[in-house]
Order: C-alpha cells, then structure tokens, then sequence
C-alpha cells in the first residue's frame, strides 16, 4: 500500500522538477524512491489492508505483484537510463512512467470493477503516450495511434462488461460479485455471463492473447525500445495479476463458462503466435511474437488448478527479467531509425562476447532451458497442467517450446556463427553492471527457485 | 561429499579457465586430471556391493518436493570413471589444435563434464533431467563455434531433436511425480514406487515417453538422422563427447530410470524396442559399407554399436545388461580413439574421403599398429574390450530369440567388412599423394592413445575386475525387476 503512496508521490515530484528546476537530479530520486518502494512492500510483507472503502485490497499476493513490478521498473529505469538522457520531454516522461506503474500497482490489488477500470485506463493510456513518444518517428506515431485505437476499443468491451455484471449483480465488488454468484447460482441471468465473456475479451486484449493480438508487433516493433521493454514485462504482470483476481478469484464458481474459452485462446496463442515468429527477420517483431506466445503459456496456468498465483509470479519474474536482459542488449545494438533485423546479430560473438553471453543466457531462458528461471517456470507451469489433467494442452505447450528453440535460437546462431566485418563494441560500466545484475537474476532464481517462490 | 566434488569440480573449474584465460589449456588439462584421481580414489574405496555409496541428500527445492540427492552405484561408478578417465585425454588430444578463444573451448567441455557426471550419479527426477539438459547446452555450442561447414543447421537440427525427446521425458517424469503417495516427491525410490504402481497402459505410455528421449540420445533406429551429420561437422572433441560419453547417458537412462521405473510397460514393449535396435544394427552396417567419408562411416558404425547394447539391455537378462555396462565402457574408449585417429589422418592429409588414402603403413608403422588393434576392438575380436561386451549381449539376443540374435550378430560380421575394408584402402596399398609424406605419431599423440590401447587390450584380456564394478548393483536390479513382474503376472 504504502508503496503504491511512494511511487504516486515520485510522480508528483517529476512533475516538480520542470517548475523547480532539478531535473538533473530526478535521476537518482526515482532510482531511490523505486528501492524505497521495493523495501516498504518487502516490509509490509503479510500486513494485508485496504484502502478508499475497500476498494483496494493489499493482500500478501498483490504485494508480492507490487514487488516484482517495482523491481522490474528498477531494472528498467536503469536499462532505460538514455531514454531519460534527451532533454525535450524529460520530465514528462519520467511522470507519465511512474503514473503508469501507479496503474500497474492498482491492477495487482484491485478489488472493485472500478478499480479494474481505472488501473487498465490509468496503464493504458500512459502507454498510448510513451508509444507515440519517438515523435520524429512516423512508426513511433503509427504505433501510437494503433494501439489507442484498438486499446480503447477494448477497453469499450471491458466496460461494457463491467456494466453488464453490474445490472446482473448490482455492484462492482469483487467479494459481492463472487458472494453474488455462490448465492444465485442456478438463476443468474444470461446477461451476466454476457458480461463475464466481455470482460475476458477486454483482458485478453491487454494481456495481447491470439486472436486479440494483432496490435502487438507493430506497436512494439514502432515504439521506442526502452517502451517496448516496458510493454512487455510491466504491462504484462499488471494486466496477468488483474487477470487472475478476477477469473481465479471472483469468478471462480462460474469457471465452466471462461475455462473452455481460455483454453482455447492458450492453445491457439501457443500455436500461432510461436509459428508467426518463426518467419520475422526483425528481432523486436520477433519478441513481440514471443511476448505473445508467452502470454499463451501464462494463460495455461489460469484454466489450471492449484497455486496458480505463485507460478504465474513466478512465471512472470523469470520471464521479465529474460527479456530486460534481452532488450538490454538490443537497446546498446540499435542504431538511430532502423529496424534491427537478425543480421545485425552478425558475428556479435568477436565483437563483444560478454553483450553475446547475456542476450545468449537471455534467450535460453525464454526458451526454457535449464538451469535458468525460465526453465523453471516453465516446469512449475507444465507440472500445474499436468497436475490439472490438461495433458493436451501440454502437449502443445511442449511442441511450441519446441519451435521457440528455433526461432530463439536463430539469433544465436546468427550471433556464433555469422561474420561480421563491424568494428568492437564498447559498453559503458553501467551498462556492464546491470547485465551482470540481470544475468545473474536469471541464473541464480533459476538454481535456486525457493528463494522466490517463499515469499508467496 | 566425494559426489558433490565430482560434480561441482569441473564447475569450479570452468570458472578458472574463464578467469584465467591465457592459462586454459593447463588449467582445464590440471582439474581434469585431479577429477580423473578423485574418482579413482571413489572407486577404490567403492565397496562392490548393490547398495548405493557416496549418497548425499540435500533438500533443494522444497516446495516442489525436489531434493539434491545423489550417490553412486556400481552402475553409475562404471560411466563417471569413464567420463573422468576420458575427459583428460579429450582435453589433451586438443593440444595441437589451436582453436580461437581457448578458454570458452575448455571451459565448456568442463561444463559437459559437470553436467555429465551429474547425470550418472543423480537419484531425483528433476535432478536428473536438469543434468541432462544442461548436457546439451556445451555440446551444442562446441559444436556451434568450433564446427566445420554448415553447421548452423545441422547443429539446431541436432538441439532441437533431443530438445523435444527431453521435453518428452520431462512431461512423463511430471506425471509420475503426481503419482506418487503423500507429499509429491521427485525422489527416485517414490518415482519408482509410483511407475510400478500404474496399470499396464499408462506404464507402456510411459514408457514410449521415456524411451523416445533415451532412444533419440543414443541414436536408436528410427531417431538417428541428426547423428551421422552432427558428428561430422563437429569439431573432434565435439564427436569425442558425443559419441563417447554423451550417448551413454541415453542408455544409462534406459537401466537407471526405464527399466526399474515402469518394468511392466518394459516387458510389454520391450521387444518392439529390441526389434527397432536390431533393425538400426543392420541398417546402419549396411550404410557404413557403402561410406566414402571416414566420420560418417564412424557414425554409421557407432549407430549399429549403440543399437546391440540397446538391444541387450531390454532382453531384461543378465548377460544382456552386463554386456551393456561392460561394451559401454569399451565402445567409449574406442570410438575415442577411433575419431581421434581418424582426425589424426584428416590433419596430416587435409582429406577424410578413404579412397584418396592408401600406403600410410609405409610411412607410419606405429599409427598403423595402433588403428589396428582399435579397429580389432572395434569389430570385437577376441582379446579386446570390444570382444567381451559383444559375446555377452548377442549372446543375450539369442537367448531372448535366436532371429534377432542371428541378425544382431550382423554387426561383427558387417562391422569386420566395412571396418577391414577401410583400414586396407586407407593403411595399405600404394602411398598416393596425400599420404606420401605422413608423419608417424608424435609423443603427445603417443600420450593419448597409449593408455587407451592398454585399456582396450587390458579389459580384453582381464574383464573380471569391471564386470565386477556393476554386477551387484545389475543383479539386484534385475531380482527387483523379476520379482514385480513376478507379481503382477
């Protein structure tokens, strides 16, 4: 709780700074507020409490969300640090930032349909912004507007559900809802169930699931990297946190109605979205196509039963941090105004071994292989199905793996194998200090995974 | 204690090789050598009896029942010395080879090193297959980095295909972890309890589950197709690896976890499994007779080696797993110095196509001594390793079924032609221009293949000692193993 008060009142003073003048500074006070942030959710640790009539619930789970995001937005800002170095804009980049991890922390512990709404409005529409922010770019403006576009109209989806299970039940709460649906579960109008599906599409929207994905690759191939780096981990723990509280948590009882439904999104999200990446030659669009695929393996553990949050956390924490390890990397490889296609990877082994290694155990873990955390995850996923008896599911789940190493691997391929005529690649300390950081998240969480999973 | 030194050594030593890079080659060549003496010291201490030794259990994963437990049997024993005992000499055998940056080369064969000996000493599931993944990730990238032409593909074609047969195996050790009583455990003695308890259906499954990862390993008919391209394009201590030691871990698979874990569904399919390695046998001889390439002939005879021990192994009998151990130890010592030799011969004539060789008998009389009497092991002539091992598996074939024995023991006769013929085209004969100037074994070479030579001779001659290594611990497997089946009839 207290540190959803911390990163609205960094927000605040992000704002300041232009008035005030210090936007020098505003550097280091947010990297201090973030730390700040991460110790006072660590510290309020099992102090559950709620807030503005209850329509926020802290539990033990949101706070752990709140830590993973809050430590993610560390990583990032660190990642993202040149991002923040152009003068124009900065100070507006830095709140519209820290206004969306605001949003992001709601949606972790929403416990009202309003709240719901609000977080999703407050994420999004900073996200339209920071999207559109390369204004120079004509993509950076395209992938604005199309992601505006079709956000708000799922967003129009998502209220318009949120209204629908309103007139069945007569009130937004959570607990209500679910109480609602336990005491009236034979003669729930079908209108409610209307809603509950609306609602679903507006999620898988957000978490970008087949077939409501269409706007992810151009909107992360156009946007500038560091958003893109912030779309897909940030973005995607908020909108899956929000996700399980509201079909794992409130409409649990009513789970034959969205069970088929998200199965079968996993499934074709598995399958189309791997198969699309195979054939990109832009390495963002390729994430992307992962990012979306990933969004099918996490949606996996939802029909499950079990502790679905802590293997989503989990999921999500090895995930995240795999990909800022990854857009890392690709942030130092960019060049001004060109799409980073694969061969760019040419022969990065003899030009920088150590940025290699990185992106290397970076794809390897998106991939699953062992001992690195995303192959822990992904065993805690696939041992939930399988412990559900959704075998089919793993089935495909398995087979998609498979054609990842493919596509991952090309980049590796490209990155040992190839040659490449290009000069060395200098890379600044910091820089250095945070791959080291991030490789060692990604190894160390993978080898040692209780450490993590101990605090759900 | 002594396990976890095994295992976590060749880690340690990876991160000297990577810390110190100018040094990697005598670091790696050091810690591999105290490796090889702390698992002689492991074996000598070794009491030969079926009980588990060495054992360490160690809660890791608590919340998802996953123990570090580990320990050797007289099983395990037999594949971490030949592990230990041929990575020094791999390292060694690269000497002359001067590959771009060193210090990744050895530091990832120590990493292989780590995560193979893991495999064969790992008593929990997860444990188990974690090892047996991270098998794949140096392999790969030796072969990747340090391959020959176009081996992008090959090698992704080779990753991915032992990628899906893991993934296979990881679903199905899932699955039984599920099925074991109270608290969900990846223990080995629970997993078995677990696959012994299910129905016939689920345990045949299973064991088509397990059998296709192990199989995909080795390479057993029909999944061998990324083998013949992927050792030859890897760099020799890349094939050294794989044929050597790595596809052991499939067979070992098949006596650690197959066999006691789901004996029924063994028993059901075994001969469907039996039928598909004898057929490999005589598929993959017939391939190598007609091989112009000398790696690729290797390959192919390597493929028809693996499908006998294969074999062996599911006829469920004595003499079958023995042999298996025993032509496991054999068939790692001489394919090493079968691909080392001809590697050898690729270096000093630039060609590995046998028909451009010819007459090196005249010019290298102690190479020639040399191949010879590997190659003999090779095609199991008495006195050699290779002798010991065939005799006791074709002899178990026959006894399971004198058809399959007969077409098993095709291999000795097919294997004698293609091997002879090879060895008389390219040693004998006129010296043409490729071999005309070719340079007799030099003292570090004489350094590698010396031991071996002993050792094939020496396990030829004397086998007792290390049939004795394992027979405690295949008999006990086997009385368990009869004794359920007993049961369940």
């Amino acid at each position: 709780m207290n540190a959803l008060y911390i990163i609205c009142g960094l927000g605040i003073i992000s704002l300041l700074a232009e008035i005030f003048n210090f936007k020098k500074a505003l550097f280091p006070i947010v990297m201090v507020g973030l730390v700040v942030a991460i110790a006072v959710a660590f510290l309020d640790g099992g102090n559950a409490s709620q807030a503005f009539s209850n329509m926020i619930n802290f539990d033990r789970v949101a706070i752990v969300f709140t830590m993973l995001i809050s430590i993610t937005a560390f990583s990032w800002f660190w990642m993202a640090k040149d991002y923040f170095s152009n003068n124009s804009h900065l100070t507006d980049r830095f709140a519209i930032v820290l206004f969306s991890l605001v949003g992001a922390i709601i949606l972790t512990s929403i416990n009202n349909m309003v709240m719901l709404f609000l977080g999703i409005e407050i994420l999004s529409i900073s996200m339209y912004v920071l999207a559109g922010s390369n204004k120079k770019n004509l993509f950076s403006t395209e992938a604005a507007f199309k992601y505006f576009l079709m956000g708000s109209f799922a967003t129009g989806f998502l209220l318009m559900g949120i209204a629908l299970i309103y007139g069945a039940t007569g009130t937004f709460e959570l607990l209500k809802i679910s109480a609602f649906i336990s005491a009236h579960s034979s003669d729930l109008p079908s209108f409610f169930y209307t809603g509950v599906i609306m609602v679903l599409i507006g999620m898988s929207f957000k978490i970008s699931a087949v077939p409501f994905h269409f706007w992810a690759p151009d909107v992360y191939d156009g946007s500038p990297t560091p958003v893109t780096a912030f779309m897909s981990t940030i973005v995607k723990t908020a909108a899956f946190a929000a996700l399980v509280r509201l079909f794992n948590g409130c409409f649990a009882e009513i789970s034959s109605t969205w069970l088929i439904i998200f199965s079968v999104i996993a499934a074709i999200t598995l399958v189309l979205a791997n198969i699309t990446a195979v054939y990109q030659t832009n390495v963002k669009r390729m994430l992307a196509y992962s990012s979306v695929g990933h969004a099918g393996y996490l949606l996996i553990a939802v029909v499950s039963s079990g502790n679905i949050q802590g293997v989503i956390l989990y999921y999500l924490f090895g995930y995240s941090f795999a990909s800022l390890l990854a857009f890392a990397v690709i942030t130092r490889l960019e060049e001004k105004n060109e799409s980073l296609t694969i061969e760019k990877f040419n022969g990065l082994f003899s030009r920088s071994p150590f940025l290699t290694f990185s992106m290397t155990v970076a794809l390897l873990s998106l991939a699953g292989i062992p001992p690195l955390a995303g192959f822990f995850g992904k065993y805690l996923l696939l041992s939930l199905a399988v412990g559900s008896g959704h075998i089919w599911l793993v089935m495909i789940a398995i087979a998609t793996s498979t054609i990842g190493v493919y596509y991952y691997f090309k980049i590796i391929l490209a990155m040992y194998f190839k040659k490449s005529a290009l000069s060395q690649i200098d890379l600044s300390q910091s820089l250095k200090i945070l791959l080291v950081l991030l490789l060692l998240i990604s190894i160390v969480a993978g080898i040692f995974p209780d450490l993590f999973l101990s605090l759900l | 204690m002594i396990t976890a030194f095994l295992i976590f050594w060749p880690l340690v030593a990876s991160l000297l090789v990577f810390a110190f890079h100018g040094y990697a080659k005598p670091i790696a060549l050091a810690a591999s050598i105290i490796e090889l003496v702390v698992s002689i010291v492991a074996a000598v201490n070794f009491i030969s009896d079926s009980s588990i030794q060495y054992s360490i259990n160690y809660a890791w994963i608590q919340s998802a029942g996953i123990n570090f437990h580990v320990g050797i049997d007289g099983i395990s024993l037999l594949l971490v010395l030949l592990t230990t005992f041929l990575i020094p000499f791999i390292i060694l055998s690269s000497f002359s080879i001067n590959y771009k940056n060193p210090s990744v080369f050895y530091g990832l064969i120590l990493l292989m090193q780590m995560a193979l000996v893991g495999v064969f000493v790992s008593l929990d599931g997860f444990l188990f297959y974690l090892f047996w993944e991270m098998a794949l990730i140096p392999v790969y990238f030796i072969c990747l980095i340090w391959g020959g032409e176009d081996r992008g593909v090959i090698t992704l074609k080779f990753f991915i295909y032992t990628l899906s047969g893991s993934l296979l195996m990881l679903i199905a050790l899932v699955y039984l972890y599920f099925q074991t009583q109270g608290q969900h455990s990846f223990d080995i003695q629970q997993l078995y309890a677990a696959g012994r308890s299910l129905p016939v259906r689920e345990q045949g499954i299973l064991f088509w589950a397990f059998f296709i990862a192990f199989a995909i390993k080795m390479p057993v008919f029909p999944f061998h197709t990324w083998q013949p391209d992927t050792y030859n394009v890897a760099p020799v201590q890349g094939t050294m690896l794989l044929s050597a030691i790595m596809l052991k871990m499939g067979i070992y698979g098949v006596i650690r976890w197959l066999v006691p874990m789901v004996p029924y569904g063994v028993q059901t399919w075994g001969e469907s499994a039996i039928v598909l390695s004898v057929v490999g046998i005589v598929y993959a001889s017939c391939i190598a007779l007609v091989q112009k390439d000398f790696k690729r002939l290797l390959a192919y005879s390597s493929i028809a080696h693996v499908g006998l021990i294969s074999g062996g192994i599911f006829t469920l009998s004595k003499i079958g797993m023995q042999g298996a151990m025993i032509q496991m130890l054999s068939h790692g010592l001489i394919v090493f110095a079968l691909f080392y030799l001809v590697d050898i011969i690729v270096a000093r004539t630039k060609t590995k196509v046998i028909k451009q060789l010819g007459g090196i008998r005249s010019q290298a009389p102690i190479f020639t001594t040399i191949f010879l009497i590997v190659m003999l092991g090779s095609i199991a002539l008495p006195f050699t390793s290779g002798f010991v091992g065939e005799f006791l598996l074709i002899n178990s074939l026959v006894k399971y079924q004198l058809g399959l024995g007969v077409a098993a023991g095709l291999t000795t006769i097919l294997g004698a032609v293609y091997m002879l013929r090879a060895f008389q085209k390219s040693m004998l004969g006129e010296t043409g221009e490729n071999t005309s100037s070719f340079m007799d074994l030099t003292t570090r070479e004489k350094l590698v293949l010396y031991p071996i030579v002993v050792l094939i001779l020496g396990i030829g001659i004397y086998p007792t000692p290390f049939l004795k290594i394992s027979e405690a611990a295949v008999n006990n497997l086997l009385t368990i193993v009869t004794n359920y089946l007993a049961l369940v009839k």
